[in-house]
């Protein structure tokens, strides 16, 4: 692809791009989020049209219109989000628009070869499940995994993967990788988009960086380190963005928000206890599935418990409903941005203003001055990057939603604040930005939880780690004893041998 | 705001159209009745509208009223209770039917189609049942004046129902766009858990969505029972539910949910009336009135589909 193009109404998203992969070449595109990486590659991938440039498949100039065309070419494109049919077993979604069909005109589905064929591609991807499997048994990463099977089937060429591992666990995560270079192995041309750099510094031979829909620079393999990516990414210096690993402790008040002997839906028999001194960041670690999402649902009341006693400032209490948590003070940043976290569809402004719409309103009625004036100051004081208050969140760049959800609870005060996998899918900007935020609060005596399952976030972020397994906590690790094995160790279900563990 | 205009102009245009052939249309008897039918459409419409803007419907609108209307004329002349107690009787068991949709649509996690489905055949039932399939009038029975006015009767010209549209549209105007509760309803008829997350009590807001819907019918009932002045248990308010479905598809609610406004909807029963109105005054045979009205509303919501699919496509160009 050479000079590539596209813009938007008032937003040049790319300008004069280009970018090159070989056969047997993994090519890591990188850049924060609104640099033009999706943009390039839905121009690739046919589903979008670029304005000028070309693109040429060996040697041979090509034009994409559409998606049907790049798969024509054998370019199969990989999205960040799932697009697999759940309703459908794992060969349905291998074969889609491709069924291996019998009996002439009558097109019926020859069911034997779909399965065997299928089953032939899930075992050279070492993947363990029957093809007659219902999608919705699966896990994400399977899921993920039979997204792969599909593109292999269709015998891709030239492979896009829009943050692959974004839902995976280490393991699975490893697993993938090792795909990928059998894939390249067999000469498949990859474009892997990532955020986790350490997965980039792993895998890629070549990483191409993306600035502001431009070209910011090259690296060949031996060049490729962490620190050089971020430069080049963000175009400053990694100290303004790393986690600065030591930091006075101000956790006070040790039990100030304590659970005890809490169960959840998913693990009825399990049950979870830990404390969160005032001003103490506790870090949830754990592979995903260990009942750490479920624990911070429970908490704030949008699965109430099963069972289980929840204390602040040593008073019970009851949470049947968000609104129980809301009241006090107790609120989720949720996993899922788009379907829980904001109404993509309504405004900035109704976005930051729906928990607290109480506080802007007299007699049952909104004064829209007093709801703009708290967006303003909401979108100020995060840093939010909108054109208006008026303009759909939807239309916000994945970190700017991120602050646009932290933004509406720090407009009411917390108390005790959970993160669930606060910085998944942003870009390292907002990043930084998010855990800046994360640490003020902290200082300021908020309780705070944060679920990741990234290494260097958890590792980087908390006071102290609380590792769940299945629905227990394995293990609580301090601070001086942190390190990605004693968390990998606990996660995987090895208990620890200290005195700290609170589970049971 | 550009769909309500896009409708109104539909509208407009539809009214010139058949002033132009038949001026009759404009005829002030023509206009007054006109109006009166809007006005009784349009009050449950803007109810219906609110269950759409849930995510929801709401079938049992035309069977709900046959309900009431054989109802109230028992309670006048058969119960010879008073006026107050049946009119308060009515709009309170459309209210508390609407509760119960509601609440088998948010606790029980019933599809709104079916619940409501139910109601639409359990209530018409219920109607031919209790009066053995006769149809009610309401006689002689004395006291009813102000009924009869609210149905039949004009306020300086202007037909009452069509005034009582007008005082129902503003306060839900109110309501819808500038009230706290407006606001949750559209956030939850966008994304209910995001709303929940939000601390939406999101089962209240669309329960109450469904009582409201509930006393309008029940207001619109008594309006329908008046101005035919007498139930058929088996033929009142029939399809009723759908002219307020269409009422609110036109004036810009979508069936998905979160979308509509107060003067869509209005506008929306307005054209629906227009065009009942003009297959009368430009002769053409009544029996194609549905198909009349089907057609009308295909194409504008089809030309609406293709001018917006094509605003779009210009704003990424």
């Amino acid at each position: 692809m050479s000079g590539i193009s596209k813009r938007f109404p008032g937003v040049v998203a790319l300008e004069n791009v280009s970018l090159s992969v070989h056969p047997g070449e993994i090519v890591a595109l990188i850049g924060e989020n609104g640099a033009g990486k999706s943009t390039l590659m839905k121009i690739l991938g046919g589903v979008i049209e670029k304005d000028s440039g070309t693109i040429q498949l060996n040697g041979e100039q090509i034009e994409l219109n559409s998606p049907a065309e790049a798969g024509s070419r054998h370019i199969e494109f990989i999205h960040q989000e799932l697009s697999v049919l759940d309703n459908l077993d794992v060969a349905a979604n291998i074969f889609l628009h491709r069924e291996p069909t019998r009996a002439g005109w009558l097109k019926l589905i020859d069911r034997k070869i779909l399965y065997t064929q299928a089953d032939e591609i899930l075992q050279r991807l070492g993947l363990e499940i029957s093809s007659r499997t219902p999608l919705s048994n699966l896990s994400l990463a399977q899921q993920q995994l039979v997204e792969i099977a599909r593109a292999i089937s269709a015998g891709a060429r030239v492979l896009i993967m829009d943050e692959p591992t974004s839902s995976l666990t280490l393991t699975e995560t490893r697993r993938l990788m090792e795909i990928v270079r059998d894939l390249k192995a067999d000469g498949v041309s990859i474009i892997y988009i990532s955020h986790r750099l350490h997965e980039v510094e792993e895998i890629a031979d070549r990483v191409v960086v993306l600035r502001d829909g431009r070209n910011a620079g090259e690296l060949s393999r031996d060049d490729i380190s962490h620190d050089r990516m971020v430069r080049a990414m963000v175009g400053r210096d990694l100290a303004d963005f790393f986690l600065t690993k030591d930091r006075p402790a101000v956790t006070t008040e040790h039990d100030w928000f304590a659970v005890h002997g809490l169960s959840t839906l998913r693990y009825p028999n399990t049950t979870v206890s830990f404390a969160v001194g005032r001003g103490e960041i506790l870090g949830l670690a754990g592979l995903v599935g260990a009942g750490r999402s479920e624990v911070a649902r429970a908490i704030s009341g949008v699965d109430p418990p099963l069972k289980g006693e929840v204390t602040l400032a040593g008073e019970m209490l009851w949470i049947e409903s968000p609104q129980d948590a809301i009241e006090r003070s107790i609120y989720l940043v949720p996993e899922d941005r788009r379907s829980a976290g904001l109404i993509v569809d309504a405004t900035v402004r109704e976005n930051i203003s729906l928990p607290a719409l109480q506080r802007y309103s007299r007699a049952g009625l909104v004064n829209l001055g007093k709801e703009t004036v708290a967006a303003a100051h909401a979108c100020k004081s995060m840093n939010i990057k909108t054109a208006s208050y008026e303009t759909k969140a939807a239309k916000l760049s994945g970190g700017n939603q991120q602050k646009l959800v932290l933004a509406r609870w720090l407009a009411l005060s917390p108390q005790v604040l959970i993160f669930d996998e606060p910085t998944r899918g942003i870009d390292v900007g907002s990043k930084s930005e998010i855990y800046a935020e994360i640490r003020r609060l902290a200082a300021e005596g908020v309780s705070v939880i944060v679920i990741s399952s990234e290494m260097e976030e958890v590792l980087g972020i908390s006071d102290r780690i609380a590792v769940m397994h299945e629905g227990k906590i394995t293990g609580l690790l301090e601070r001086e004893d942190f390190s990605e094995e004693a968390v990998m160790r606990l996660a995987t279900g090895a208990r620890s041998e200290t005195p700290t563990v609170a589970g049971n | 705001m550009k769909k309500e205009l896009g409708i109104f102009i539909l509208l407009i245009v539809l009214c010139a159209i058949v002033a132009a052939i038949n001026p009759n249309f404009l005829l002030a008897i023509n206009l007054q009745n006109l109006a009166r039918q809007i006005g009784a459409f349009g009050i449950f419409s803007i109810g219906l509208g609110l269950v759409i803007i849930t995510g929801g419907i709401e079938l049992s609108v035309g069977s709900m009223m046959a309900l009431l209307g054989v109802l109230m004329s028992m309670m006048l002349t058969e119960w010879k209770l008073g006026v107050i107690v049946a009119v308060v009787v009515c709009i309170g068991l459309a209210m508390s039917l609407g509760m119960i949709h509601g609440l088998l649509v948010t606790r029980v996690k019933m599809q709104p189609f079916i619940v409501t489905l139910c109601g639409l055949l359990f209530y018409r039932g219920l109607a031919r049942f209790i009066t053995k399939d006769e149809t009610k009038g309401f006689g002689t029975v004395g006291g009813l004046d102000f009924l009869r006015f609210l149905a039949n009767g004009n306020l300086f010209g202007i037909p009452m129902p069509f005034v009582l549209l007008i005082l129902i549209a503003v306060v839900t105007w109110i309501v819808l766009h500038r009230s706290v509760y407006g606001r949750y309803l559209f956030a939850t008829g966008k994304n209910s858990e995001a709303a929940r997350y939000a601390g939406v009590n999101t089962r209240r807001i669309v329960t109450v969505a469904y009582v409201i819907s509930g006393a309008l019918t029940g207001v619109s009932g008594i309006v329908f029972a008046f101005y035919t002045n007498s139930v058929s248990p088996a033929n009142h308010g029939n399809a009723y539910e759908l002219y307020g479905i269409a009422a609110a598809v036109l004036g810009g609610c979508s069936l998905r949910g979160g979308e509509g406004s107060v003067i869509g909807i209005i506008i929306g029963a307005a054209l629906l009336q227009v065009l009942r109105n003009l297959v009368n005054l430009l002769g053409i045979p009544s029996s194609l009135d549905f198909a009349v009205m089907g057609a009308v509303i295909l194409l504008g919501v089809m030309a609406d589909q293709i001018i917006s699919a094509r605003r779009n496509r210009r704003q990424l160009v």
